[in-house]
């Protein structure tokens, strides 16, 4: 009976994997099994982001407008200096072998190319520029009181539903 | 040094006034628009930080496909895993929320936006010059809603928004900072596109929606 189960649940957690593995996202999923308000420690790590996304002006229309008409070099040393923080950070991480705060091995998985990348990309590229938001930006915008940002928010959820419900029928 | 030019303002002046006063200069720093060196390594800093608490993928669109899942699967399959198990994208767009209110707030800067003339020029010719807010109220508003230009901005740049990351399998957070610090080839291909787009949408086709 016990083993029925597990097999079950193995089997499950495969589909399950299947699905989210093809757009990478969320694969390399812990095996512990914590409280649901172990979470609460994301949720300090995005009123971090969030205050940094509003100071560093990268939520800004006007500084997105700057960047695509290179008016600017400020969005550009904004992720070029993160990109650099953040491969460095993996390389630690890799080179040391460093485990996560609950001991397990961090593995980062690669992401397959796929032609969506070129034509999401670009869709999303018009989004950006006409909205002057990426989906993080979303968020920190409508907590600084800029409300209609919901209505933009909420066509961005419908925008992945619908792709959702076109998948299979658009080209990757 | 620093300590005895301290203590020599501590003569002359109060405890109490003097942390005062080194209180009132950090909160009128942090108040100013924080500049790339500063914000741009600390946002690179959110990659180790969520991999350390729990081998967590920075990402932000995730939470997108996670809400879908959560309110309207509608029986696609794209929709059809178990969204509770990352629950912690959720806590960490709540997070971002929550930090956008703070900074707007408590550490909000009174000034306008400083942006490069040539920007600032090119505005005024469509009516935009409020710089006192993150976005441009003359179009982000609620009334702005029901006509043609606020439409095709907010509703169709959302929807593009929406559909794009989640057909390029991320956005800004997840292809370009997350996967070109695991230098992904993709990720590279995909943060080209990115600025591709944004580049053809603001100089050649955003000027018309404006003029709308």
């Amino acid at each position: 009976m016990q083993t029925a189960i597990e097999k079950t649940a193995i089997k499950e957690m495969n589909t399950d994997f299947e699905v989210r593995s093809l757009d990478t996202i969320c694969i390399n999923e812990s095996t512990l099994q914590h409280p649901w308000w172990y979470n609460f420690k994301y949720m300090f790590a995005g009123i971090f982001f969030g205050i940094l996304l509003v100071k560093a002006e990268v939520i800004s229309w006007f500084r997105i407008q700057e960047m695509f008409r290179l008016q600017s070099f400020h969005m550009y040393g904004v992720i070029g200096s993160a990109v650099v923080v953040g491969a460095v950070s993996i390389f630690i991480i890799k080179r040391f072998n460093i485990k996560t705060m609950y001991g397990e091995v961090i593995d980062l998985s690669p992401k397959q190319f796929n032609k969506g990348q070129v034509y999401g990309g670009l869709l999303f590229g018009f989004g950006w520029a006409l909205t002057g938001a990426c989906p993080g930006p979303l968020y920190a915008l409508i907590g600084s009181g800029a409300t209609v940002v919901i209505v933009i928010l909420l066509s961005a959820i419908a925008g992945t539903w619908v792709y959702g419900l076109l998948r299979e029928k658009l080209p990757h | 040094m620093i300590f005895t030019m301290l203590f020599k303002k501590l003569e002359t002046n109060s405890l109490f006034q003097q942390i005062n006063n080194i209180k009132m200069n950090f909160l009128e720093l942090l108040r100013q628009p924080w500049p790339w060196y500063i914000s741009g390594p600390l946002i690179g800093l959110m990659v180790p930080a969520l991999l350390l608490m729990g081998n967590k993928n920075f990402g932000i669109s995730s939470s997108l496909r996670h809400i879908c899942a959560a309110c309207l699967p509608a029986k696609i399959p794209f929709f059809q895993y178990n969204w509770k198990r990352e629950m912690w994208n959720l806590f960490f767009v709540a997070g971002v929320l929550m930090g956008g209110f703070i900074a707007a707030t408590l550490l909000a800067n009174p000034a306008a936006v400083q942006v490069n003339p040539k920007l600032a020029e090119e505005l005024s010719r469509y009516g935009i010059s409020d710089y006192h807010s993150l976005v441009p109220t003359e179009i982000f508003n609620w009334t702005n809603l029901f006509t043609l230009k606020g439409f095709i901005i907010m509703i169709g740049g959302g929807f593009l928004v929406g559909f794009g990351t989640r057909y390029a399998g991320g956005c800004t957070s997840g292809h370009s900072i997350m996967g070109l610090s695991n230098l992904q080839w993709s990720s590279l291909v995909a943060t080209v596109c990115f600025m591709a787009g944004g580049f053809i949408m603001a100089n050649f086709i955003l000027p018309f929606i404006l003029n709308l």
